[in-house]
Protein backbone atom coordinates (compact mmCIF):
# COMPACT_ATOMS: atom_id res chain seq x y z
CA UNK A 1 0.00 0.00 0.00
CA UNK A 2 2.87 2.36 0.86
CA UNK A 3 4.42 1.59 -2.47
CA UNK A 4 1.13 2.22 -4.23
CA UNK A 5 0.78 5.62 -2.52
CA UNK A 6 4.34 6.54 -3.36
CA UNK A 7 3.84 5.57 -7.00
CA UNK A 8 0.56 7.49 -7.14
CA UNK A 9 2.19 10.73 -6.03
CA UNK A 10 5.16 10.11 -8.30
CA UNK A 11 2.73 9.54 -11.17
CA UNK A 12 0.79 12.72 -10.47
CA UNK A 13 4.02 14.71 -10.42
CA UNK A 14 5.12 13.28 -13.77
CA UNK A 15 1.58 13.62 -15.02
CA UNK A 16 1.51 17.33 -14.22
CA UNK A 17 4.44 17.84 -16.60
CA UNK A 18 2.79 15.73 -19.30
CA UNK A 19 -0.37 17.76 -18.76
CA UNK A 20 1.47 21.03 -19.38
CA UNK A 21 3.14 19.65 -22.49
CA UNK A 22 -0.15 18.18 -23.73
CA UNK A 23 -1.78 21.56 -23.13
CA UNK A 24 0.78 23.11 -25.47
CA UNK A 25 -0.13 20.54 -28.15
CA UNK A 26 -3.83 21.27 -27.66
CA UNK A 27 -3.26 25.04 -27.91
CA UNK A 28 -1.68 24.65 -31.34
CA UNK A 29 -4.21 22.05 -32.48
CA UNK A 30 -7.07 24.40 -31.60
CA UNK A 31 -5.45 27.40 -33.24
CA UNK A 32 -4.04 25.83 -36.37
CA UNK A 33 -5.35 22.24 -36.67
CA UNK A 34 -1.76 21.02 -36.68
CA UNK A 35 -0.33 18.42 -34.31
CA UNK A 36 3.03 20.00 -33.57
CA UNK A 37 5.31 16.99 -33.79
CA UNK A 38 8.25 19.41 -33.49
CA UNK A 39 7.26 20.49 -30.00
CA UNK A 40 9.67 18.11 -28.25
CA UNK A 41 12.58 19.26 -30.39
CA UNK A 42 11.60 22.92 -29.90
CA UNK A 43 11.51 22.40 -26.13
CA UNK A 44 14.96 20.78 -26.27
CA UNK A 45 16.37 23.71 -28.23
CA UNK A 46 15.08 26.22 -25.69
CA UNK A 47 16.28 24.02 -22.84
CA UNK A 48 19.80 24.20 -24.30
CA UNK A 49 19.46 27.99 -24.40
CA UNK A 50 18.39 27.94 -20.74
CA UNK A 51 21.19 25.48 -19.89
CA UNK A 52 23.80 27.76 -21.49
CA UNK A 53 22.54 30.83 -19.65
CA UNK A 54 22.30 28.94 -16.35
CA UNK A 55 25.89 27.73 -16.76
CA UNK A 56 27.19 31.17 -17.71
CA UNK A 57 25.44 33.01 -14.89
CA UNK A 58 25.28 30.28 -12.27
CA UNK A 59 21.57 31.00 -11.82
CA UNK A 60 19.08 28.19 -12.38
CA UNK A 61 16.21 30.67 -12.45
CA UNK A 62 17.78 32.87 -15.10
CA UNK A 63 18.22 29.74 -17.19
CA UNK A 64 14.62 28.73 -16.55
CA UNK A 65 13.38 32.17 -17.59
CA UNK A 66 15.60 32.12 -20.67
CA UNK A 67 14.13 28.79 -21.77
CA UNK A 68 10.55 30.06 -21.43
CA UNK A 69 11.26 33.33 -23.25
CA UNK A 70 13.20 31.43 -25.92
CA UNK A 71 10.09 29.25 -26.25
CA UNK A 72 7.94 32.31 -26.91
CA UNK A 73 10.35 33.51 -29.59
CA UNK A 74 10.92 30.12 -31.20
CA UNK A 75 7.18 29.45 -31.33
CA UNK A 76 6.55 32.78 -33.05
CA UNK A 77 9.41 32.22 -35.51
CA UNK A 78 8.32 28.67 -36.37
CA UNK A 79 4.78 29.92 -37.09
CA UNK A 80 5.81 33.01 -39.08
CA UNK A 81 8.63 31.46 -41.06
CA UNK A 82 7.54 27.85 -41.54
CA UNK A 83 4.04 26.81 -40.51
CA UNK A 84 2.21 29.78 -42.06
CA UNK A 85 3.24 28.54 -45.48
CA UNK A 86 2.11 24.95 -45.02
CA UNK A 87 -0.67 23.94 -47.39
CA UNK A 88 -3.61 22.93 -45.20
CA UNK A 89 -5.45 20.90 -47.84
CA UNK A 90 -4.08 17.72 -46.25
CA UNK A 91 -3.32 17.31 -42.53
CA UNK A 92 -0.27 15.26 -43.50
CA UNK A 93 1.54 18.37 -44.83
CA UNK A 94 1.83 19.95 -41.39
CA UNK A 95 3.00 16.66 -39.90
CA UNK A 96 5.73 16.20 -42.52
CA UNK A 97 6.96 19.78 -42.13
CA UNK A 98 7.00 19.41 -38.34
CA UNK A 99 8.99 16.17 -38.59
CA UNK A 100 11.43 17.96 -40.90
CA UNK A 101 11.84 20.62 -38.23
CA UNK A 102 12.61 17.92 -35.67
CA UNK A 103 15.45 16.59 -37.84
CA UNK A 104 16.87 20.09 -38.41
CA UNK A 105 16.66 21.17 -34.76
CA UNK A 106 18.11 17.93 -33.38
CA UNK A 107 20.85 17.93 -36.03
CA UNK A 108 21.88 21.51 -35.30
CA UNK A 109 21.82 20.91 -31.52
CA UNK A 110 23.98 17.81 -31.97
CA UNK A 111 26.49 19.86 -33.96
CA UNK A 112 26.65 22.65 -31.38
CA UNK A 113 26.42 20.75 -28.10
CA UNK A 114 27.38 17.20 -29.02
CA UNK A 115 25.35 14.11 -28.24
CA UNK A 116 26.33 13.45 -24.63
CA UNK A 117 23.88 13.72 -21.75
CA UNK A 118 24.33 16.84 -19.64
CA UNK A 119 22.76 16.33 -16.22
CA UNK A 120 20.53 19.17 -15.00
CA UNK A 121 20.27 19.84 -11.27
CA UNK A 122 16.85 20.42 -9.73
CA UNK A 123 16.40 23.83 -8.06
CA UNK A 124 14.81 22.15 -5.04
CA UNK A 125 15.52 18.91 -3.23
CA UNK A 126 14.10 15.82 -4.89
CA UNK A 127 14.13 13.90 -1.59
CA UNK A 128 10.60 13.12 -0.60
CA UNK A 129 9.16 14.20 2.76
CA UNK A 130 8.03 11.39 4.97
CA UNK A 131 4.32 11.66 5.60
CA UNK A 132 3.02 9.01 8.01
CA UNK A 133 6.18 7.02 7.40
CA UNK A 134 5.71 7.01 3.62
CA UNK A 135 7.91 9.02 1.25
CA UNK A 136 5.32 10.86 -0.86
CA UNK A 137 6.35 14.23 -2.19
CA UNK A 138 9.56 16.17 -2.59
CA UNK A 139 10.00 19.92 -2.62
CA UNK A 140 10.65 19.60 -6.33
CA UNK A 141 7.32 17.80 -6.83
CA UNK A 142 5.58 20.68 -5.07
CA UNK A 143 7.38 23.13 -7.35
CA UNK A 144 6.21 21.14 -10.39
CA UNK A 145 2.58 21.17 -9.19
CA UNK A 146 2.76 24.90 -8.47
CA UNK A 147 4.33 25.74 -11.84
CA UNK A 148 1.87 23.64 -13.86
CA UNK A 149 -1.03 24.89 -11.74
CA UNK A 150 0.02 28.48 -12.44
CA UNK A 151 0.19 27.76 -16.18
CA UNK A 152 -3.29 26.24 -16.18
CA UNK A 153 -4.77 29.15 -14.20
CA UNK A 154 -3.05 31.79 -16.33
CA UNK A 155 -4.13 30.16 -19.59
CA UNK A 156 -7.70 29.82 -18.32
CA UNK A 157 -7.77 33.50 -17.35
CA UNK A 158 -6.24 34.51 -20.67
CA UNK A 159 -8.79 32.62 -22.76
CA UNK A 160 -11.88 33.41 -20.70
CA UNK A 161 -11.24 36.84 -19.19
CA UNK A 162 -9.18 38.89 -21.60
CA UNK A 163 -10.06 40.46 -24.97
CA UNK A 164 -6.88 39.00 -26.46
CA UNK A 165 -7.80 35.48 -25.39
CA UNK A 166 -11.29 35.96 -26.78
CA UNK A 167 -9.88 37.09 -30.12
CA UNK A 168 -7.50 34.12 -30.19
CA UNK A 169 -10.46 31.78 -29.75
CA UNK A 170 -12.52 33.66 -32.33
CA UNK A 171 -9.66 33.58 -34.86
CA UNK A 172 -9.35 29.83 -34.36
CA UNK A 173 -13.11 29.17 -34.70
CA UNK A 174 -13.81 31.24 -37.81
CA UNK A 175 -10.92 33.18 -39.34
CA UNK A 176 -12.96 34.98 -42.01
CA UNK A 177 -15.66 36.19 -39.65
CA UNK A 178 -12.98 37.26 -37.19
CA UNK A 179 -11.22 39.31 -39.84
CA UNK A 180 -14.48 41.14 -40.55
CA UNK A 181 -14.68 41.98 -36.86
CA UNK A 182 -11.21 43.48 -36.97
CA UNK A 183 -9.34 40.57 -35.37
CA UNK A 184 -5.75 40.32 -36.65
CA UNK A 185 -6.03 36.60 -37.36
CA UNK A 186 -2.40 36.08 -38.40
CA UNK A 187 -1.13 37.82 -35.27
CA UNK A 188 -3.38 35.71 -33.06
CA UNK A 189 -2.01 32.55 -34.69
CA UNK A 190 1.57 33.69 -34.06
CA UNK A 191 0.71 34.48 -30.45
CA UNK A 192 -0.89 31.04 -30.07
CA UNK A 193 2.26 29.30 -31.29
CA UNK A 194 4.44 31.49 -29.10
CA UNK A 195 2.41 30.73 -25.98
CA UNK A 196 2.24 27.03 -26.76
CA UNK A 197 5.97 26.78 -27.33
CA UNK A 198 6.65 28.68 -24.10
CA UNK A 199 4.43 26.25 -22.17
CA UNK A 200 6.25 23.38 -23.91
CA UNK A 201 9.61 24.85 -22.88
CA UNK A 202 8.44 25.20 -19.30
CA UNK A 203 7.33 21.57 -19.25
CA UNK A 204 10.67 20.61 -20.75
CA UNK A 205 12.59 22.44 -18.03
CA UNK A 206 10.43 20.72 -15.40
CA UNK A 207 11.09 17.24 -16.75
CA UNK A 208 14.87 17.59 -17.23
CA UNK A 209 16.01 17.16 -13.59
CA UNK A 210 14.04 13.91 -13.43
CA UNK A 211 15.72 12.52 -16.55
CA UNK A 212 19.25 11.44 -17.42
CA UNK A 213 20.04 14.94 -18.61
CA UNK A 214 19.92 17.29 -21.54
CA UNK A 215 20.42 15.65 -24.92
CA UNK A 216 19.09 16.44 -28.44
CA UNK A 217 16.56 13.60 -27.99
CA UNK A 218 15.83 14.35 -24.33
CA UNK A 219 12.16 15.22 -24.91
CA UNK A 220 11.22 12.30 -27.15
CA UNK A 221 9.57 10.32 -24.37
CA UNK A 222 7.97 13.49 -22.98
CA UNK A 223 6.53 14.22 -26.40
CA UNK A 224 5.12 10.71 -26.84
CA UNK A 225 3.65 10.70 -23.34
CA UNK A 226 2.12 14.16 -23.78
CA UNK A 227 0.83 13.30 -27.23
CA UNK A 228 -0.85 10.24 -25.74
CA UNK A 229 -2.29 12.48 -23.01
CA UNK A 230 -3.59 14.98 -25.59
CA UNK A 231 -5.15 12.23 -27.71
CA UNK A 232 -6.67 10.70 -24.59
CA UNK A 233 -8.19 14.09 -23.83
CA UNK A 234 -9.45 14.54 -27.37
CA UNK A 235 -6.86 17.03 -28.74
CA UNK A 236 -9.53 19.72 -28.68
CA UNK A 237 -10.01 19.91 -24.95
CA UNK A 238 -7.65 21.72 -22.53
CA UNK A 239 -9.35 20.00 -19.59
CA UNK A 240 -8.92 16.70 -21.41
CA UNK A 241 -5.21 17.40 -21.86
CA UNK A 242 -4.73 17.99 -18.13
CA UNK A 243 -6.70 14.90 -17.13
CA UNK A 244 -5.01 12.89 -19.88
CA UNK A 245 -1.60 14.04 -18.64
CA UNK A 246 -2.32 12.90 -15.10
CA UNK A 247 -3.66 9.54 -16.31
CA UNK A 248 -0.58 8.91 -18.46
CA UNK A 249 1.66 9.94 -15.54
CA UNK A 250 -0.07 7.47 -13.24
CA UNK A 251 0.06 4.63 -15.79
CA UNK A 252 3.78 5.26 -16.34
CA UNK A 253 4.48 5.37 -12.61
CA UNK A 254 2.61 2.14 -11.88
CA UNK A 255 4.14 0.32 -14.85
CA UNK A 256 7.70 1.37 -13.99
CA UNK A 257 7.06 0.73 -10.30
CA UNK A 258 5.61 -2.75 -10.67
CA UNK A 259 7.10 -3.99 -13.97
CA UNK A 260 10.36 -2.04 -14.29
CA UNK A 261 11.32 1.28 -15.86
CA UNK A 262 12.33 -0.31 -19.17
CA UNK A 263 8.74 -1.37 -19.85
CA UNK A 264 7.38 2.17 -19.32
CA UNK A 265 7.99 3.58 -22.84
CA UNK A 266 6.24 0.53 -24.30
CA UNK A 267 3.33 1.05 -21.93
CA UNK A 268 2.88 4.59 -23.28
CA UNK A 269 2.84 3.37 -26.86
CA UNK A 270 0.43 0.59 -25.90
CA UNK A 271 -1.87 3.15 -24.27
CA UNK A 272 -1.65 5.41 -27.33
CA UNK A 273 -2.59 2.56 -29.68
CA UNK A 274 -5.38 1.44 -27.36
CA UNK A 275 -6.88 4.94 -27.25
CA UNK A 276 -6.60 5.42 -31.00
CA UNK A 277 -8.30 2.07 -31.60
CA UNK A 278 -11.12 2.41 -29.09
CA UNK A 279 -11.76 6.12 -28.60
CA UNK A 280 -10.04 8.00 -31.42
CA UNK A 281 -11.95 11.19 -30.57
CA UNK A 282 -10.68 11.03 -26.99
CA UNK A 283 -12.52 10.93 -23.73
CA UNK A 284 -13.43 14.62 -23.73
CA UNK A 285 -13.81 15.56 -27.41
CA UNK A 286 -16.84 17.60 -28.27
CA UNK A 287 -18.50 16.41 -31.44
CA UNK A 288 -19.68 19.97 -32.03
CA UNK A 289 -16.19 21.40 -31.96
CA UNK A 290 -15.15 18.93 -34.64
CA UNK A 291 -17.78 19.94 -37.12
CA UNK A 292 -17.47 23.69 -36.47
CA UNK B 1 -22.27 71.17 -50.74
CA UNK B 2 -20.17 70.33 -53.78
CA UNK B 3 -17.23 72.27 -52.35
CA UNK B 4 -17.00 69.83 -49.43
CA UNK B 5 -15.11 66.57 -49.55
CA UNK B 6 -17.56 63.86 -50.45
CA UNK B 7 -18.39 62.10 -47.18
CA UNK B 8 -19.32 58.45 -46.91
CA UNK B 9 -18.68 55.48 -49.12
CA UNK B 10 -18.71 55.67 -52.90
CA UNK B 11 -18.30 53.01 -55.56
CA UNK B 12 -17.28 54.20 -59.02
CA UNK B 13 -17.80 52.02 -62.11
CA UNK B 14 -17.02 48.76 -60.34
CA UNK B 15 -16.61 45.70 -62.57
CA UNK B 16 -16.00 42.21 -61.20
CA UNK B 17 -15.54 39.10 -63.34
CA UNK B 18 -15.17 35.54 -62.12
CA UNK B 19 -13.60 33.81 -65.12
CA UNK B 20 -15.98 34.46 -67.99
CA UNK B 21 -18.86 35.41 -65.70
CA UNK B 22 -19.52 39.08 -65.19
CA UNK B 23 -20.70 39.44 -61.59
CA UNK B 24 -20.80 43.24 -61.57
CA UNK B 25 -20.56 45.62 -64.50
CA UNK B 26 -19.98 49.36 -64.16
CA UNK B 27 -21.78 49.67 -60.86
CA UNK B 28 -21.66 53.05 -59.14
CA UNK B 29 -23.25 53.82 -55.82
CA UNK B 30 -22.97 56.60 -53.30
CA UNK B 31 -23.73 55.88 -49.66
CA UNK B 32 -23.93 59.22 -47.84
CA UNK B 33 -23.72 59.47 -44.05
CA UNK B 34 -26.92 58.72 -42.23
CA UNK B 35 -28.69 57.26 -45.25
CA UNK B 36 -30.17 53.80 -45.57
CA UNK B 37 -29.26 52.44 -48.99
CA UNK B 38 -30.70 49.17 -50.27
CA UNK B 39 -29.37 46.88 -52.97
CA UNK B 40 -31.94 44.56 -54.54
CA UNK B 41 -32.20 42.28 -57.53
CA UNK B 42 -33.10 38.73 -58.48
CA UNK B 43 -30.89 35.83 -57.36
CA UNK B 44 -27.44 36.01 -58.92
CA UNK B 45 -27.79 39.73 -59.63
CA UNK B 46 -24.49 40.47 -57.89
CA UNK B 47 -25.75 41.87 -54.58
CA UNK B 48 -23.49 39.82 -52.35
CA UNK B 49 -20.56 40.36 -54.73
CA UNK B 50 -21.09 44.09 -54.24
CA UNK B 51 -20.82 43.57 -50.48
CA UNK B 52 -17.75 41.42 -50.94
CA UNK B 53 -16.11 44.20 -52.96
CA UNK B 54 -16.68 46.68 -50.13
CA UNK B 55 -15.27 44.12 -47.64
CA UNK B 56 -12.22 43.24 -49.70
CA UNK B 57 -13.30 39.62 -50.22
CA UNK B 58 -13.62 40.30 -53.96
CA UNK B 59 -11.26 42.58 -55.88
CA UNK B 60 -12.75 44.47 -58.80
CA UNK B 61 -11.04 44.30 -62.22
CA UNK B 62 -11.83 47.94 -62.77
CA UNK B 63 -13.41 50.85 -60.99
CA UNK B 64 -12.58 52.48 -57.68
CA UNK B 65 -13.91 52.91 -54.17
CA UNK B 66 -13.61 56.03 -52.05
CA UNK B 67 -14.25 56.52 -48.35
CA UNK B 68 -14.74 60.14 -47.31
CA UNK B 69 -13.31 61.20 -50.66
CA UNK B 70 -10.11 59.19 -50.28
CA UNK B 71 -9.17 56.16 -52.35
CA UNK B 72 -10.09 53.03 -50.42
CA UNK B 73 -8.87 49.52 -51.14
CA UNK B 74 -10.66 47.41 -48.57
CA UNK B 75 -8.98 44.63 -46.59
CA UNK B 76 -11.28 42.46 -44.44
CA UNK B 77 -9.30 42.91 -41.21
CA UNK B 78 -9.16 46.71 -41.62
CA UNK B 79 -12.90 47.24 -42.09
CA UNK B 80 -13.59 47.48 -38.38
CA UNK B 81 -10.86 50.11 -38.05
CA UNK B 82 -12.63 52.15 -40.74
CA UNK B 83 -15.89 51.86 -38.83
CA UNK B 84 -17.53 49.40 -41.19
CA UNK B 85 -19.37 46.39 -39.75
CA UNK B 86 -20.97 43.60 -41.75
CA UNK B 87 -23.38 40.85 -40.84
CA UNK B 88 -23.25 37.60 -42.75
CA UNK B 89 -26.01 35.72 -44.55
CA UNK B 90 -25.12 32.40 -42.95
CA UNK B 91 -25.08 33.87 -39.42
CA UNK B 92 -21.36 33.32 -38.92
CA UNK B 93 -21.17 32.98 -35.18
CA UNK B 94 -18.50 31.36 -33.05
CA UNK B 95 -20.37 28.32 -31.78
CA UNK B 96 -17.91 27.42 -29.06
CA UNK B 97 -18.29 30.85 -27.47
CA UNK B 98 -21.22 32.30 -25.55
CA UNK B 99 -23.45 34.99 -27.02
CA UNK B 100 -21.75 37.59 -24.81
CA UNK B 101 -18.28 36.44 -25.88
CA UNK B 102 -19.37 36.55 -29.52
CA UNK B 103 -20.41 40.16 -29.13
CA UNK B 104 -17.29 41.05 -27.13
CA UNK B 105 -15.11 40.06 -30.08
CA UNK B 106 -16.76 42.87 -32.02
CA UNK B 107 -16.27 45.52 -29.34
CA UNK B 108 -13.42 47.77 -30.35
CA UNK B 109 -13.53 50.63 -27.88
CA UNK B 110 -10.93 50.13 -25.19
CA UNK B 111 -12.36 49.85 -21.73
CA UNK B 112 -15.93 49.70 -23.04
CA UNK B 113 -15.89 45.89 -23.09
CA UNK B 114 -18.75 44.17 -21.37
CA UNK B 115 -20.85 47.31 -20.97
CA UNK B 116 -20.80 48.02 -24.70
CA UNK B 117 -21.59 44.38 -25.44
CA UNK B 118 -24.59 44.38 -23.07
CA UNK B 119 -25.81 47.66 -24.51
CA UNK B 120 -25.83 46.12 -28.00
CA UNK B 121 -27.46 42.92 -26.72
CA UNK B 122 -30.18 44.90 -24.96
CA UNK B 123 -30.80 47.02 -28.00
CA UNK B 124 -31.39 43.84 -29.96
CA UNK B 125 -33.47 42.27 -27.18
CA UNK B 126 -31.17 39.31 -26.58
CA UNK B 127 -29.42 40.30 -23.34
CA UNK B 128 -31.29 37.46 -21.59
CA UNK B 129 -29.38 34.84 -23.58
CA UNK B 130 -25.93 36.39 -23.01
CA UNK B 131 -24.58 33.22 -21.43
CA UNK B 132 -26.15 30.80 -23.92
CA UNK B 133 -24.32 29.31 -26.89
CA UNK B 134 -25.53 30.58 -30.28
CA UNK B 135 -26.09 27.04 -31.63
CA UNK B 136 -28.73 26.49 -28.93
CA UNK B 137 -30.83 29.46 -30.08
CA UNK B 138 -33.52 29.58 -32.75
CA UNK B 139 -32.59 31.23 -36.04
CA UNK B 140 -34.36 34.53 -35.34
CA UNK B 141 -32.52 34.99 -32.04
CA UNK B 142 -29.20 34.17 -33.66
CA UNK B 143 -29.84 36.81 -36.28
CA UNK B 144 -30.41 39.32 -33.49
CA UNK B 145 -27.13 38.25 -31.89
CA UNK B 146 -25.44 38.78 -35.24
CA UNK B 147 -26.89 42.30 -35.37
CA UNK B 148 -25.81 42.98 -31.79
CA UNK B 149 -22.27 41.92 -32.62
CA UNK B 150 -22.16 44.32 -35.55
CA UNK B 151 -23.67 47.18 -33.51
CA UNK B 152 -21.27 46.61 -30.61
CA UNK B 153 -18.43 47.96 -32.71
CA UNK B 154 -20.43 51.22 -33.03
CA UNK B 155 -19.93 51.31 -36.78
CA UNK B 156 -20.33 54.38 -39.01
CA UNK B 157 -21.47 52.10 -41.80
CA UNK B 158 -23.52 49.00 -41.05
CA UNK B 159 -23.71 46.46 -43.85
CA UNK B 160 -26.60 44.04 -43.52
CA UNK B 161 -26.57 40.97 -45.77
CA UNK B 162 -30.12 39.62 -46.03
CA UNK B 163 -31.00 40.28 -42.39
CA UNK B 164 -34.64 39.30 -42.93
CA UNK B 165 -33.87 35.86 -44.38
CA UNK B 166 -35.93 33.21 -42.58
CA UNK B 167 -37.67 35.71 -40.28
CA UNK B 168 -41.43 35.93 -39.69
CA UNK B 169 -43.54 39.07 -39.99
CA UNK B 170 -43.18 40.25 -36.42
CA UNK B 171 -39.41 39.82 -36.51
CA UNK B 172 -39.19 41.74 -39.79
CA UNK B 173 -41.24 44.59 -38.28
CA UNK B 174 -38.82 44.68 -35.35
CA UNK B 175 -35.88 44.71 -37.76
CA UNK B 176 -37.40 47.58 -39.75
CA UNK B 177 -37.79 49.63 -36.57
CA UNK B 178 -34.18 48.94 -35.59
CA UNK B 179 -32.84 49.98 -39.01
CA UNK B 180 -34.88 53.17 -38.93
CA UNK B 181 -33.75 54.00 -35.41
CA UNK B 182 -30.10 53.12 -35.79
CA UNK B 183 -27.97 56.25 -35.98
CA UNK B 184 -25.50 55.01 -38.57
CA UNK B 185 -25.34 54.68 -42.31
CA UNK B 186 -26.86 51.41 -43.46
CA UNK B 187 -26.12 49.46 -46.61
CA UNK B 188 -28.69 46.71 -47.00
CA UNK B 189 -28.89 43.70 -49.30
CA UNK B 190 -32.32 42.13 -49.02
CA UNK B 191 -34.93 40.08 -50.85
CA UNK B 192 -37.83 41.08 -48.68
CA UNK B 193 -39.42 43.90 -50.68
CA UNK B 194 -41.65 45.31 -47.94
CA UNK B 195 -38.65 45.73 -45.64
CA UNK B 196 -36.53 47.39 -48.33
CA UNK B 197 -39.33 49.73 -49.38
CA UNK B 198 -40.14 50.75 -45.83
CA UNK B 199 -36.62 51.47 -44.51
CA UNK B 200 -34.52 52.63 -47.47
CA UNK B 201 -33.88 56.21 -48.53
CA UNK B 202 -32.41 55.03 -51.78
CA UNK B 203 -32.40 51.73 -53.68
CA UNK B 204 -30.03 50.32 -56.29
CA UNK B 205 -31.47 47.56 -58.48
CA UNK B 206 -29.08 45.07 -60.05
CA UNK B 207 -29.88 42.55 -62.75
CA UNK B 208 -27.21 40.12 -63.99
CA UNK B 209 -24.59 42.39 -62.47
CA UNK B 210 -25.79 45.51 -64.25
CA UNK B 211 -27.37 48.48 -62.51
CA UNK B 212 -30.82 48.97 -63.97
CA UNK B 213 -32.29 51.55 -61.61
CA UNK B 214 -31.30 53.85 -58.76
CA UNK B 215 -33.74 56.00 -56.85
CA UNK B 216 -36.16 56.42 -53.96
CA UNK B 217 -38.54 53.58 -53.08
CA UNK B 218 -41.36 55.36 -54.91
CA UNK B 219 -39.26 55.77 -58.04
CA UNK B 220 -38.15 52.14 -57.96
CA UNK B 221 -41.74 50.94 -57.54
CA UNK B 222 -42.75 52.88 -60.64
CA UNK B 223 -39.80 51.76 -62.75
CA UNK B 224 -40.74 49.52 -65.69
CA UNK B 225 -37.31 47.96 -66.01
CA UNK B 226 -37.42 46.82 -62.39
CA UNK B 227 -40.81 45.20 -62.84
CA UNK B 228 -39.53 43.49 -65.97
CA UNK B 229 -36.43 42.18 -64.23
CA UNK B 230 -38.47 40.75 -61.39
CA UNK B 231 -41.45 39.43 -63.30
CA UNK B 232 -39.72 38.60 -66.57
CA UNK B 233 -42.36 40.43 -68.67
CA UNK B 234 -42.69 43.94 -70.00
CA UNK B 235 -45.03 45.84 -67.73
Amino acid sequence: MDRFLYLTFDGLSRGAVYAAFALALVLIWRAARIVNFAQGAMAVATAYAGYSVANATGSYWLGFLTAVVAGLLLGAVVERVVMRFVDHSSPLNGVVVALGLVLIIQGVLGMIYGNEFRPVEAPFSRDAFLIGGVALLSRYDLFVFAAVGAVVVLLTLLFTRTPTGLRMRAAAFAPDVSRLLGVPVGGMLTLGWALAAAVGSLAGMLVLPTELGLHPNAMDLLFISAFTAAVLGGLDSPVGAVVGGLVVGLVLAYVSGYFGATVAPMAVLFLLVAVLLTRPAGLFAKAKARTA
Amino acid sequence: MSTHVEQGLSLHDITVRFGGLVALEDVSLRVSPGRVVGVIGPNGAGKTTLFNVVCGFAVPQSGSITLDGKAFSPKPHQLARHGIARTLQGVGQFNGMTVLENVLVGVRHRGAGTAAAYEALERCGVADVADAYPASLPNARRKRVELARALASRPRILMLDEPAGGLDGAEIDWLAELIKAVDTTVLLVEHHMDLVMSVCDEILVLDFGKPIALGSPAEIRADDKVTEAYLGTAA
